[in-house]
């Protein structure tokens, strides 16, 4: 199908994004910045960034990873957060409002999200699942590796596998009502959670509430780290594995992590040359066999190393690597240069608690978690009665963990709504659930880092009571 | 974890660390034939291998455990090396006197082909020499791939490359 960039036409493929279809055709600009009017491209790829804000038919900040192309659709570019006001060529149309009750509203559909509404649909509850996105599945959609884990957790699956096998159940179970493309902008008092979609404005108000919002990808503070080319490592796996786009040509990965070490596999099956992995600490951060895996096609990791600042004219075309000392400072003379065109940023992630602290939940901070989480029972509610959290907006941990802790939350949520001789068999499996997760699953040393980080947002039920009293929540769900 | 393991440094798990994990297979084994090496040295929470081995020859007390290999039931058929999800299951032979054999997964296309030449890559991405594909066979999109090696070569090659 054709739609216009600008007046240029662009052919782009049916069930693919809009800033996925101008990436394909060569178009790295996607906005300017607002006072400097630097040229914006993308980067996260999963609509929790605003680089890739467009006007679509004359509708500003539109988020174009979100948007699917449609024939004959017009996209410009936008400076900074433009105008919310409508232009003269948008058409306005008052959408109808919808009130839903319903059991359970579960906001997001990646692991934790799709865990949760089938293991509440298996008890019986009605469940409404929002998700931002024109297909469900969040990240597992781009994971192209096999999982860890045992064969009853997907364990050997791939993660866009272990996604389709989700969808397919979920979307033939009656109980359970998909709303995509739709934003789960704000809980008020009473309940009732505000749903803005292209169909009809929702006011859900369900008798208990899951968040499972997932995570952002960090940036990192170099010469020109604003650059076309400088992409959050996730954000090009949505690219060339959800989309199978080609991202660049030579690109060179900054972070360690699992993911960045992940992606870098990745991109060498997409056939893209990765001149290097860099990370900061003098050891590499994800586990041994994601560094083995690169190692032996050649990839260095070049540890203390990071990355000091990029060049190129609208888009990468350089960058410069420089040794740290034990301070984390820069060592003069140690610079390297690789001639790269993509600079991919795993640096790991941020929760997104928006909707959890928009609510009210009382959080703390954990350097181990990525940031601000929402405190939480063993079970995963937070101090907003009947409000739940599980998966990455809990604390970032990875897509197993997410699919347990979704499960938790959803038993959880079943001992208190169906009837007794139901709600014991939940509790019973919510129980050998939570000790698994903690006594089996958190065992690892691989794991110790999140599980401390757990371990400190994580209080009993009295300790919650009281937190409820000293910070009282301003609403409740049920 | 008391020091930094060199493993964690350098992406390459030496021989010593292999068998101070128990993880290589004694001298007695590979000189019998095919045997599995589980490059897998740390305590991840995994353990695909241990179900679909046919033989039951690999065991795990909890999921976090390191694997155990049974030398006398292995008989390096290679399920493992496509149903590990670290790609950390190899299977070599260098029972035979003219040539060694490894078998590794392999998940790029152009699939390889039996009788190609290929390029050897040992653990530090380094080419080591070429060899022959013997024997090629797909699962859930990883190909399993037996080549023949130079003598010698059996502990180090670890990866192959194709080139058209
Ligand atoms: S090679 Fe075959 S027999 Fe040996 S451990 Fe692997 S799966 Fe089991
Ligand atoms: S399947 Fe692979 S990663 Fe998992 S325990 Fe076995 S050897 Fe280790």
């Amino acid at each position: 199908m054709t739609f216009y960039y600008e007046g240029q036409p662009v052919e782009a493929y049916e069930g693919e994004s809009v800033a996925v279809a101008l990436y394909a055709a060569g178009f790295d600009s996607l906005s300017w910045s607002s006072s400097l009017v630097r040229p914006r491209g993308l980067f996260c790829m999963i609509g929790k960034c605003s680089s890739c804000f467009m006007i679509v038919d004359g509708v500003p900040n539109t988020k174009t990873c979100r948007e699917p192309v449609r024939e004959g659709m017009r996209v410009e570019r936008q400076r900074g957060w433009a105008s919310p006001v409508a232009s003269e060529s948008v058409e306005l149309s008052e959408l109808p409002e919808v009130r839903i009750d319903t059991d359970v509203l579960i906001v997001g559909g990646g692991p934790a999200g799709l865990s949760a509404a089938l293991t509440l649909a298996e008890f019986g509850l009605d469940v409404v699942l929002v998700d931002e996105h024109f297909k469900l599945g969040g990240q597992l959609l781009k994971q192209t590796h096999k999982f860890f884990g045992s064969v009853d957790l997907f364990g050997g699956m791939r993660g866009f596998q272990i996604a389709e096998d989700y969808v397919k159940r979920i979307s033939s179970n009656p109980r359970i009502k998909v709303l995509l493309e739709s934003v789960a902008y704000g809980a008020f008092r009473g309940g009732i959670v505000g749903v803005a979609s292209k169909e009809a404005h929702y006011f859900v108000k369900p008798k208990a509430l899951l968040a499972s919002t997932g995570a952002q990808e960090r940036y990192l503070d170099f010469v020109n780290n604003d650059l076309p080319g400088v992409i959050g490592a996730g954000g090009a796996q949505t690219v060339m594995n959800e989309y199978g786009v080609k991202p660049g040509e030579r690109a060179l990965v900054v972070g360690s992590g699992n993911v960045g070490l992940i992606v870098s596999y990745q991109l060498l099956q997409a056939g893209v040359k990765v001149e290097a992995v860099v990370e900061v600490l003098p050891e590499i951060g994800g586990w041994f066999v994601h560094a083995a895996k690169i190692r032996r096609y050649g990839i260095p990791i070049l540890l203390r190393h990071t990355v000091k600042e990029v060049s190129g004219n609208g888009r990468v075309e350089k960058a410069v690597v420089v040794e740290v000392d034990e301070k984390f400072n820069p060592v003069p003379g140690t610079e390297k240069e690789f001639d790269v065109d993509l600079v991919l940023l795993a640096v790991g992630l941020e929760p997104d608690t928006r909707f959890a602290m928009q609510c009210g939940a009382v959080a703390r901070w954990s350097p181990e978690l990525g940031g601000l989480v929402p405190l939480r029972t063993l079970d995963l509610e937070t101090s907003v009665p009947n409000l739940y959290i599980a998966g990455d907006s809990a604390g970032i941990e990875e897509a197993t963990t997410a699919i347990i802790e979704g499960k938790i939350a959803a038993l959880s949520i079943a001992t208190k709504l169906v009837e007794s001789s139901k709600a014991s068999k939940a509790r019973e499996e919510m129980d050998k659930l939570i000790r698994f997760l903690w006594d089996v699953y958190r065992a690892s040393p691989l794991l110790a880092r999140a599980r401390k980080g757990k371990e400190s947002v994580t209080v009993s039920r009295e300790e919650m009571d009281k937190l409820r009293v000293e910070f009282p929540p301003p609403i409740s769900f049920g | 974890m008391a020091a930094v393991q060199g493993f964690r440094k350098t992406g390459v798990v030496g021989l010593e660390d292999l068998s101070a994990l128990g993880l290589l297979p004694p001298e007695w084994r590979l000189r019998k034939g095919p045997v599995v090496v589980l490059e897998c040295p740390e305590m991840i929470p995994c353990n695909i291998c241990v179900p679909y081995c046919p033989t039951k020859a690999i065991t795990m007390e909890r999921l976090i455990d390191l694997p155990k290999v049974n030398w006398d039931k292995c008989t390096g058929c290679g399920v493992c090396v496509a149903v590990c999800p670290g790609l950390a299951a190899f299977v070599v032979d260098l029972s035979k006197e003219d040539a060694d054999y490894v078998t590794v997964p392999h998940e790029f296309l152009p699939a390889p082909k039996v009788g190609e030449e290929v390029v050897l890559l040992n653990k530090h991405g380094e080419r080591v020499g070429k060899g022959v594909v013997t024997r090629v066979w797909e699962r859930n999109k990883t190909y399993v791939v037996t080549v023949k090696t130079p003598k010698g070569l059996g502990m180090e090659v670890r990866a192959i490359w194709v080139e058209r």
